[in-house]
């Protein structure tokens, strides 16, 4: 499980790394969106891994070994900031792109190009 | 009223007053002079009334707490020496106001003026009365930042801002110094107390830190008091209105500096470093500011050099570390403020009634104005020391101090000569102000005839001349005991015999006097023509010397030098950042490692494998690599492939006993998904159009390889550290403590959900404002959405609709777009008070089941969301109108004043209650206040998500009323092309 896991956290990671460098702003905010979920597994899984205890505590609440609820109170804040910064940066870049009318990361095209109908470069 | 309130109320009542200035209409010159003279007057009233005690008691202190923690006070001191200060500060201020009234025109925002002016004057005081090292240095910048607002008042006038930048540039650099430098001091005493530092004179002198903080705090004085070679900003300081030149720039600002001298004299001087850097200080700027006094032709240029001339004598009064000298410097701190005042008074009406204040086009105004001629002369007579008036007095005390002090080294001789030069290059330009401009043949050609001024504007010149007549003639009966006082408090008991009368024999400061005054009568007589038609403009042997070019220069390099380094390591573009960003966090991530011993296999502890876990994962990892490979040209698989990857590790959470988190990553996952949806519309169709050069095409390939490699380590990186910690045993942290307490304590069986609204309340309450912030600045971004013009189009499907209906009998264009998606329309409406109860459901069992205030007002949103997508926005908002904004405030409130309550009972905020409840046929039920706030988060949440999702959807209406906007005005055109 550990190594499963491990390695998925690893290839979500990598996309979103990729994505984030790439030159187009949608490719930028999903890249987001993936180490965003990539990080916020990382933490969960510093609390190591449990099956079948969540941290619920029974009818007569006594104490038995329960997975730890830290990583996942901190991660359950991060899921809902993530999701304000998802929303945000995808704002941002179609504001940018009505103000620019690009949708390259530095809001012009990287070379000249002959200005396309309906797509007026500064 | 008690001395401390008195103190107090004279601090705080300028800045009172200053603020209800602004307040006042700009044509409002009566009112703002009258507030400001009653300010002036009530302060000097209360500083005047304290002179008993302070004189008698000893220093009357009033302290609050600032940054306790730091040692750093408020603290208001107001010893002999701070008094007779604040007195200077507060009368020549009363004068200044007086005459500023009848100074300015009309036309000018008066009240502005006095709004700077009063709180100049109470930055000043904050400086005369600081009590602690830190406070001083903050009211000592303020000084410098009214000080840029008063020089540039006139803003219009490019030589004012120019000047006001130079002399905020100057003193402020000094400024800071000067707080690095009494930091120092503080850190050796180890207390900002002024009592404090001024008991710890030798262990500063002693201290290895000393010459450092020497050199900083002098820096502060010497900047701001104008010495050479930082004097170059007092000339074009000039460019202020004359009153605040007769204020700032002689009588107070520019005696900040000689004050912090003067303050620390007791602890920091009497060291070869003070004496050669104050003294050295001094003396070139008393000879730099006479030489070039005397090639002035502007009235008011020649009255700066003079200024920078007797700042430079007083500082090397100070620096000749001798006890009688501090006792001349203050003597001449007052002398010199109040002619030389009465002197930039005398020259403002000078330029005010004749229009222009070049010396080389006036002459004879005697005949015009012979009583201000008179004033001016007094003053004049003072500044060049002429006996009888205060100016010799003092003049005599240097000139006796500059034959004692020579000291034994070769230079011994060099004092009292270049002394006695200065003061004959004095009488020279003293001589020179009154010659060119009073006598001689009748003025012509000035733009204004000459005349004598108001009444009122000549009554501040006459009490500061009446004042520097009455000092030179019995000084024992008016300045005496005040100097006598104010030298006690800094000398104590230091303080020498020394005798204030005008006659004191023949001797050599007398012969020294005399020969000045013959000197620069002599001078005069032989170069007062040749100075006027001066050809070279600047003084001589100085004109290659422009320290203003200088300057300038220094700030352009400074520019340019900052651009040059912006270029080298600066990047306007995102992507090599961002590289920059992952190596740099490789790096140190490699680093802590190795540094640690990088062990990633530590076999430990292990959980049983699952294939069917691996399976999901299998998946997860196909999504999230799909979602790199399409998302450049296929946003919509992408997207998708975006939202497979979030199911999966939503599926992971579940699997892994985090059932909060599955159910608020699967409701995030929906709503992020839809937003992403809508906004794929406003996004540009693939551009095929897009050249790429061929040599851009190997670049293109080689910077993706890099990109791949820096992804892949990252990736590596993480899934290392992930399993290396995975496989470690857990360490024993605070967890055990919220699992064991939180059903006891907070009476919640949900630990996650007890942690975030009772344990940790106040980060949530953070979180929570973070997410109100967000979902504000998107609604605010695209109230100002501009789409691009090739997204205006209608969407392909519709058109298709609205072809196929204009080409079938009996159908309206449109008629099948409305009709689109009627099966799921009908479902979405039916599910809408499901999925609220759903919400509900989640919010009340949040405490004791998985669920939550998150969770719940995500559900609500999707609740919302559905019924936007199947039915469109305007069929919604005819039904239900929702206001997120109101939603995120409420929520908010209910957060903020949940935690409140806790003060009820006088416990901290955000400390939670429970209590149990039987209500009928429910049974037993736990209420806890933590409810009320997850209740809050709830709110807030909804009304977030709501706003984000509702702005986005409302673009689409947007570019429905732009394209009607178009087809309106394209009718519009048509009708008008019709007619012709």
């Amino acid at each position: 499980m550990e190594l499963v896991l491990s390695a998925g956290i690893g290839v979500f990671a990598a996309s979103g790394v990729w994505l984030m460098l790439r030159p187009r702003t949608f490719q930028v905010v999903l890249g987001l969106s993936l180490l965003s979920y990539a990080v916020n597994l990382f933490i969960f899984a510093m609390g190591r891994l449990t099956v079948g205890a969540p941290p619920v505590l029974g009818a007569v609440p006594e104490i038995v070994s329960v997975d730890d609820p830290v990583p996942q109170a901190l991660v359950l804040t991060a899921l809902v900031i993530s999701f304000a910064l998802t929303a945000l940066f995808l704002v941002v870049l179609l504001a940018a792109r009505g103000v620019t009318g690009s949708d390259h990361v530095d809001g012009r095209e990287p070379h000249r190009v002959e200005p396309h109908p309906g797509n007026p470069l500064p | 009223m008690s001395p401390h309130l008195l103190v107090a109320l004279a601090a705080i009542l300028p800045f009172l007053g200053s603020a209800v200035a602004i307040c006042l209409p700009g044509s409002a010159r009566n009112t703002a002079a009258i507030l400001a003279g009653g300010v002036m007057l009530v302060s000097l009233a209360c500083i005047a009334s304290l002179y008993p005690t302070v004189s008698g008691a000893g220093p009357v202190v009033w302290a609050v707490d600032w940054l306790p923690t730091l040692g750093v006070r408020i603290v208001l001191r107001l010893d002999s020496l701070a008094w007779l200060f604040a007195m200077l500060v507060l009368g020549i201020g009363a004068l200044v106001v007086l005459y500023a009234r009848y100074y300015m025109a009309a036309a000018d925002p008066v009240p502005r003026l006095f709004c700077f002016f009063l709180a100049f004057v109470g930055a000043m005081l904050g400086i005369v009365l600081s009590g602690n090292l830190i406070q001083l240095v903050v009211f000592w910048e303020l000084t410098s930042v009214v000080s840029f607002l008063l020089i540039g008042y006139w803003s219009d006038n490019a030589s004012a801002r120019d000047g006001a930048r130079m002399a905020l540039t100057i003193t402020a650099a000094g400024g800071l110094c000067l707080l690095v430098g009494m930091i120092l001091i503080g850190q050796i005493v180890g207390s900002y107390d002024l009592d404090a530092v001024l008991a710890s004179g030798d262990a500063i002198r002693n201290s290895p830190l000393y010459v450092p903080a020497l050199v900083l705090v002098l820096a502060g004085a010497l900047t701001k008091s104008a010495q050479f070679p930082f004097h170059i900003w007092l000339p074009r300081a000039m460019a202020a209105p004359t009153p605040i030149s007769a204020y700032l720039h002689s009588a107070t600002m520019v005696k900040a500096g000689i004050f912090l001298m003067i303050r620390f004299w007791p602890v920091l001087s009497g060291t070869e470093s003070w004496y050669w850097i104050v003294g050295g200080a001094g003396m070139a700027t008393l000879l730099v500011g006479a030489w070039s006094a005397i090639f002035q032709h502007d009235l008011k240029g020649l009255l700066a050099y003079s200024t920078i001339s007797h700042l430079g004598l007083i500082t090397l009064l100070l620096g000749l570390d001798s006890p009688l000298a501090v006792v001349a410097a203050i003597f001449h701190v007052v002398n010199h403020a109040t002619f030389k005042a009465s002197l930039f008074m005398a020259a403002g009406i000078i330029d005010h009634e004749t229009g222009t204040r070049d010396m080389r086009r006036l002459s004879g105004l005697w005949r015009a104005m012979p009583y201000t001629a008179t004033l001016a002369m007094v003053a004049a007579a003072a500044m060049a020391g002429v006996p009888l008036l205060n100016g010799f007095l003092s003049k005599e005390m240097f000139l006796s101090e500059a034959v004692d002090n020579a000291g034994d080294h070769p230079l011994h001789l060099a004092l009292p000569v270049l002394a006695t030069l200065a003061s004959a290059f004095t009488v020279l330009y003293s001589l020179r102000f009154i010659r060119q401009t009073f006598f001689g043949p009748p003025p012509h050609d000035l733009p204004h005839a000459p005349h004598e001024p108001v009444r009122w504007m000549r009554i501040p010149i006459e009490a500061l001349v009446l004042t520097c007549i009455a000092i030179g003639l019995v000084p024992n009966l008016t300045i005496g005991p005040v100097l006598e006082s104010a030298v006690r408090a800094v000398l104590g008991a230091r303080t020498p015999d020394y005798d204030l009368a005008i006659w004191h024999g023949f001797n050599t400061p007398l012969a020294m006097s005399v020969g000045a005054l013959i000197g620069g009568v002599v001078l005069y007589r032989a170069f007062g023509a040749r100075i006027n038609t001066n050809p070279r403009g600047g003084p001589w042997l100085m004109d290659r010397l422009d320290g203003g070019w200088l300057f300038e220069r220094a700030m352009t390099g400074l520019v340019r030098g900052a651009r040059v380094l912006e270029g080298w390591l600066g990047t306007e573009r995102l992507q090599p950042q961002l590289r920059i960003l992952f190596l740099a966090a490789l790096t140190a991530a490699l680093a802590a490692g190795t540094a640690r011993g990088l062990d990633l296999i530590a076999p430990g502890r292990m959980t049983e494998f699952d294939p069917a876990f691996a399976l999901m994962w299998l998946v997860g990892a196909a999504c999230a690599i799909g979602a790199a490979e399409r998302a450049k040209y296929h946003r919509l698989s992408a997207t998708i492939f975006v939202g497979g990857a979030g199911l999966v590790s939503s599926l992971t959470f579940l699997w892994l006993s985090a059932p909060d988190l599955a159910v608020t990553q699967i409701l995030v996952e929906i709503v992020t998904t839809v937003m992403l949806l809508l906004g794929l519309r406003w996004l540009p169709k693939r551009n095929a159009a897009i050249p790429v050069p061929a040599s851009e095409e190997a670049r293109g390939r080689r910077r993706r390889l890099i990109d791949l490699c820096i992804a892949g380590l990252v990736g590596f990186g993480m899934a290392g550290l992930a399993y290396a910690v995975m496989t470690r045993p857990a360490v024993d942290g605070i967890s055990r403590w919220f699992v064991e307490e939180a059903y006891p304590q907070a009476g919640g069986r949900n630990v996650v959900n007890v942690l975030l609204v009772d344990f940790r309340a106040f980060d949530t309450l953070g979180e929570i404002c973070v997410l109100g912030v967000v979902g504000l600045t998107v609604f605010a971004l695209l109230r100002r959405f501009r789409p691009a013009p090739d997204s205006l189009e209608r969407p392909l499907q519709q058109v298709r609709y609205d072809a196929y209906d204009g080409a079938r009998e009996g159908r309206e264009p449109g008629q099948t777009t409305a009709d689109a998606l009627l099966v799921p329309r009908l479902v979405t409406t039916w599910l809408f008070p499901f999925i609220v109860l759903l919400a509900l459901h989640l919010f009340l069992r949040g405490h004791d089941l998985p669920g939550g205030g998150f969770a719940a007002g995500i559900a609500m949103t999707v609740a919302f969301m559905l019924q936007y997508m199947a039915n469109g926005a305007e069929w919604v908002e005819q039904r239900l109108r929702i206001q997120p904004i109101a939603w995120i405030g409420a929520g908010m409130l209910i957060a903020a004043l949940a935690g409140a309550g806790s003060w009820l009972f006088g416990r901290p905020y955000l400390t939670a209650f429970f209590a149990y409840w039987e209500p009928p046929l429910l049974g037993k039920v736990p209420v806890a206040s933590a409810l009320l706030f997850d209740l809050g988060i709830m709110v807030l949440v909804v009304g977030a998500s709501a706003l984000m999702l509702v702005a986005l959807a409302h673009q689409s209406l947007r570019r429905t009323r732009a394209a009607d906007a178009e087809a309106a005005a394209a009718a519009e055109r048509m009708a008008e092309k019709e007619p012709a």
